[in-house]
């Protein structure tokens, strides 16, 4: 499963449900200002398939989360993942394999300092790039599995856990300018690991057109200290059913870039017509080594990897997704097939007011 | 009638079937009656600036999620005011939008 997470160590489903049964019930005590700030469950549910060089894996998954706000200015939100992935089991042997993944994903504080500073304290995902923060969901992703370079920037855990300053610094009707910084001291519990680091992204957007330009920047501050640079386009122009994203990253090991491509299409009833549903999609990969020091979770040699996909929005806020991607390395070329269901689900934690 | 004109006919169907569904898309937004009315007029700017802001930050990451309670609208907001960098004016609007 090419998740950043799934690097984390298995911990036990009756701990995270302990906890989020706690924090349900810590934050029920909190008294809510107005009905709207109810505290909601979200989050994707879902089943993928994946063919790997000719092993199938098949893997039932629950992304859960919780958002929470305490008073006018704070907010508590987190996001888990609990899988469970089968195989079948190898050399002509009969049956199925199969191990389980919990883990928190992330479990933040957020503190509305001004109407352009918000505080975030706690477990956080980093922001480099664009992937490891807005797509990585599994109800938002257009493929079931991340692009190459995912972990390039993102510390292997994709979180970082310490402190950050993030919002808007300049929002006109032209043009808005948003930036993150933080600080990540290293931590090695099993539910919060992450390394000393720190960095920052900036984006300029400019709505009129649908681009986003902006570069990213970490630094490991523990063992080998790298830097890591980053820079993403997107280009979505209005109403027009059309997506293009892309990133690069460049660590001190190794470099690439993602560019994703997706189109809907309005011309035959709308984007909720059966063929306005259908949503092809494209995803070009490529990485180059600068050395053969394996750190930073990308391949050992030059891949490169074309990514094809056709997804299906049905109503209700659920997304089927399919696709085939061809990957070339000096290390062998293979096929890669995906399937999945994903089901987006979003309501009150509880009764309101 | 001849092989001709039935092929006349089934793509004049195919044309008229294309037109017919492709029309309602390209529709205007339904016009307020009271569209003179300076607050019918305000509520017409917040629910478009509303729109814009919608559109410029939360659809270009996902799909709009359909039929969600008023209860929970403004932790949507809240929540995406952090996920997506907003700023106070745009979390107004926003909660407007999604809660006219």
């Amino acid at each position: 499963m090419p998740r950043l997470l799934l690097n984390f160590r298995l911990s036990s489903l009756a701990r995270l449900t302990r906890f989020f049964a706690l924090a349900l019930a810590v934050l029920s005590t909190a008294s809510y200002g107005i009905a709207q700030d109810t505290p909601l469950l979200s989050g994707g549910v879902g089943f993928f398939t994946s063919t790997n060089a000719g092993q199938t894996t098949y893997t039932p998954e629950i992304e859960p989360l919780l958002a929470a706000p305490v008073g006018p200015h704070f907010l508590v939100e987190s996001r888990a993942i609990l899988l469970e992935s089968f195989a079948p089991n190898g050399n002509d042997q009969p049956g199925y394999d199969h191990s389980h993944f919990i883990s928190l994903i992330y479990l933040q504080g957020d503190y509305t300092l001004s109407s352009h500073i918000t505080i975030v304290g706690g477990s956080y995902l980093i922001p480099f790039n664009t992937y490891n923060e807005r797509l990585s969901p599994i109800w938002i992703g257009n493929f079931s599995g991340g692009p190459i370079i995912a972990s390039l920037g993102a510390e292997g855990t994709g979180t970082g856990t310490g402190g950050m300053l993030s919002g808007s610094a300049i929002s006109r009707r032209k043009y808005s300018i948003s930036y993150n910084a933080y600080f990540s001291g290293l931590v090695n519990n099993q539910y919060f690991q992450a390394q000393r680091s720190a960095g920052g992204r900036t984006s300029l957007f400019l709505p009129d057109h649908g681009l986003e330009v902006g570069v990213s920047y970490n630094r490991q501050l523990q063992g080998t200290q790298e830097n890591f640079y980053g820079a993403h386009v997107w280009w979505e122009p209005k109403n027009s059913g059309f997506q293009l994203r892309s990133e690069f990253a460049r660590g001190h090991h190794a470099q690439g870039y993602w560019i994703e491509t997706a189109y809907r299409t309005q011309a035959f009833g709308g984007f909720d017509s059966i063929i306005g549903r259908l949503e092809p999609v494209f995803r070009m990969n490529q990485t180059f080594r600068r050395d053969t020091v394996a750190s930073d979770g990308v391949p050992l040699v030059n891949t490169q990897r074309a990514d094809f996909g056709l997804d299906y929005n049905l109503p209700h806020n659920t997304r089927i997704l399919t696709s085939y991607s061809r990957q070339f390395s000096s290390a062998g070329n293979f096929n890669i097939w995906q399937t999945g269901v994903v089901y987006r689900f979003l309501f009150p934690a509880w009764k309101g007011k | 009638m001849t092989v001709n004109s039935k092929h006349l006919i089934l793509a004049l169907v195919v044309l008229a079937s294309s037109v017919a569904l492709a029309a309602p898309q390209n529709q205007p937004p339904t016009t307020q009656e009271n569209k003179g009315h300076a607050a019918a007029h305000t509520v017409q700017q917040h629910e478009d600036e509303g729109t814009r802001i919608f559109q410029a930050n939360c659809s270009r990451c996902h799909n709009t999620p359909e039929g969600f309670s008023p209860r929970i609208s403004g932790t949507i907001v809240r929540h995406m005011r952090v996920r997506a960098s907003l700023s106070k004016h745009d979390e107004q609007e926003l909660l407007r939008f999604l809660n006219p």
